[in-house]
């Protein structure tokens, strides 16, 4: 029961590889995603006036676009803790099928 | 003296000794020193993340920097949240699964050289210390402002309180001095906002009809480019606010707190909540200053705008919500700086002493010791530099924890958990060549070198950004890449043990 886990094998395993692929596909598109999203703000108050411009009467688009990085926020934070709730039950599977294959 | 102040303060010293003493009963093994046994759950390690997150930076500093900067000030607080994602998506699982009770114990999971923790511990000892000294000499002034004492005096109570809590009451003092300071906040910033928001009907719209006249900036007041006209230096800032707080070890070893990483990730949606709707709060604050206290009497008070958000207390609520509010920004440089003496401490002994000196093999006994004796020798070298930096401007110094965080421990953090080729060498080089890049163009910067009365030192800067980030954090990437491309051996074997690990807590 001590024994280390045979990492080489889990690492190969098919159900790993599996989650490998599925956090990959959705943490890579939306970290670029936010990245963009968060550096556009900056950029264009730098570089331009556009979001001087009123959106709602005196509220300019650059508080609207700001408020949006909060809501951009909260919105990746919940999608994350539900995908996540999918990986787990996968690593449950691969830690349970470890624990057999080591015993 | 305003003795309702006097009070409220004393009120939160003796809540936060209790705290301590009963900390103290539970805290016999070095487990429980460093990580307060790992039983917080995620609601409870989620509020002591936005606890140790929400410094005197956050609360005075972003509520000042808008009152007189308008949306510009506001920079800091989307910048300050979004990090949080790099946090969750990024750090917070691997980091857990890997690591034990410092951030050097995760690149250690992967490369077991002693240099590694060395470095490694390096880098948290200066971030730490940068930022505890920033956070005391705040203290000083603040309380010097508040209670009349003269500042010397205030930043040597601040420091035995924070030696206090860590010596006796270790990780678990610390997590619950957070999780107070933290309800407090929420509590006095939530009172504030809704009497400003009530003093405009509830409307933003009125809030923004009145502030486009309210200031002496007018129409100005509502659009970016009033503080930051130097885009790259936007740029710069922005980029060490977002990648920063990914690498802050006083943030990092909250993750060892909890018992897994499910629940380390259900503490950064728990904090990154909390921290949201406490950053959009600080509209209010800002708004609310600039509009019933005004610049002038901000600026009368202290240069940098620190004391809108008191101020602002006392101009709705009289002298009971100043004292408050005051007690409550006491109560939050405590909390802040005691956690970073413990990261400070848990560097030294455990990676230094533990690992390197004693190779692993103190007792129990003599670690927890050495914990102890560290935090001491942390607390006190903090106070004493932080008396001789009192007269010194020392903005800049949250500014350069966040960028050697970003260039020195974000790019070794994430090749360790994501690059297969990554080696030994690569983490070394890349861990000195964010610290030291940073470092030195701080050194050259505008906030070192400027006119009479605006930095350290009289003369022209060399380097034209207020924020090293735009430069040293690339660098630190290109030095981790550069590292391990120029030599070989990279470890397989070892990646393929990590990558399980980190991913499945096996």
């Amino acid at each position: 029961m001590e024994s280390k886990p045979n990492y080489a094998q889990i690492y190969k395993s098919k159900s790993f590889r599996h989650l490998m692929h599925k956090k990959k596909r959705f943490l890579l598109p939306l970290t670029l995603f936010f990245l963009v999203f968060y550096f556009m703000l900056p950029v264009l108050t730098s570089y331009t006036d556009v979001l001087n411009k009123p959106a709602l009467g005196p509220i300019s688009w650059a508080w609207v676009f700001a408020f949006g990085q909060f809501v951009m926020t909260w919105t990746l934070c919940v999608m994350y803790s539900r995908k996540s709730r999918d990986w787990d039950r996968d690593i449950k599977r691969i830690r349970e099928q470890a624990g057999r294959e080591e015993a | 003296m305003n003795m309702t102040a006097f009070t409220l303060f004393l009120a939160i010293v003796a809540m936060t000794l209790v705290i301590t003493y009963f900390a103290s009963k539970k805290t016999n093994s070095t487990s429980e020193f460093y990580t307060g046994g790992g039983g917080l759950t995620g609601w409870q390690n989620g509020l002591a993340i936005a606890g140790d997150y929400m410094s005197a930076a956050s609360f005075l500093g972003i509520a000042g920097s808008i009152a007189l900067a308008g949306f510009d000030g506001f920079f800091y607080s989307i910048g300050f949240l979004v990090a949080y994602l790099v946090v969750l998506y990024l750090i917070a699982e691997p980091l857990r699964n890997l690591g034990k009770y410092t951030m050097a114990d995760m690149i250690a999971a992967r490369f077991d050289e002693k240099k590694i923790r060395g470095v490694a511990a390096l880098n948290t000892i200066t971030i730490s210390t940068f930022y505890m000294i920033a956070q005391l000499v705040g203290a000083g002034s603040l309380i010097k402002l508040l209670l009349g004492l003269d500042a010397y005096t205030s930043i040597v109570i601040v420091g035995v309180l924070m030696t206090v809590y860590v010596v006796f009451g270790g990780m678990t003092a610390t997590s619950w001095v957070q999780i107070t300071k933290a309800v407090l906040l929420m509590v006095g910033t939530f009172i504030i906002s809704m009497i400003v928001f009530a003093k405009f009907d509830f409307s933003l719209y009125n809030m923004f009809m009145h502030m486009k006249t309210a200031t002496p900036l007018g129409d100005a007041f509502l659009n970016p480019g009033n503080k930051y006209k130097v885009p790259l230096d936007t740029l710069s800032l922005n980029l060490a606010l977002v990648l920063g707080t990914a690498g802050l070890p006083h943030i990092l070893i909250r993750f060892f707190t909890v018992k897994d990483a499910r629940t380390a990730r259900s503490s950064v949606v728990y904090a990154t909540w909390i921290i949201g709707i406490f950053y959009i709060m600080t509209i209010f604050l800002g708004f609310g200053a600039a509009a019933f206290v005004g610049a002038d009497a901000i600026i009368a008070q202290d240069k940098g705008g620190n004391l809108a958000a008191p101020l602002l207390a006392q101009a709705l609520g009289g002298d009971f919500l100043f004292a408050f509010i005051s007690a409550v920004a006491f109560a939050t440089i405590l909390a802040v700086v005691t956690g970073l003496v413990l990261s400070a401490a848990s560097a030294f002994a455990h990676d230094f002493y533990g690992h390197i000196v004693r190779k692993g093999q103190a007792t129990e006994k003599e670690q927890l010791n050495a914990a102890r004796w560290a935090s001491v020798a942390v607390s006190a070298l903090s106070i004493v530099l932080s008396l001789f930096a009192l007269k010194m401007n020392v903005a800049f110094l949250v500014s350069l924890a966040f960028a050697v965080a970003a260039s020195a421990n974000l790019p070794v953090l994430l090749f360790t958990i994501f690059w297969r080729r990554f080696n030994t060498a690569g983490a070394i080089t890349g861990m000195f060549t964010g610290l030291l890049s940073a470092l030195l163009l701080v050194a050259l910067s505008p906030s070192v070198w400027g006119p009479e009365g605006k930095a350290i030192f009289v003369g022209e800067a060399l380097f034209p950004l207020t924020n090293p980030g735009i430069i040293s954090i690339p660098l630190g990437f290109l030095g981790a890449i550069i590292g391990t491309l120029l030599t070989s051996r990279p470890d397989f074997k070892r990646y393929t043990e990590v990558t399980v690990k980190a991913n499945t807590g096996l």
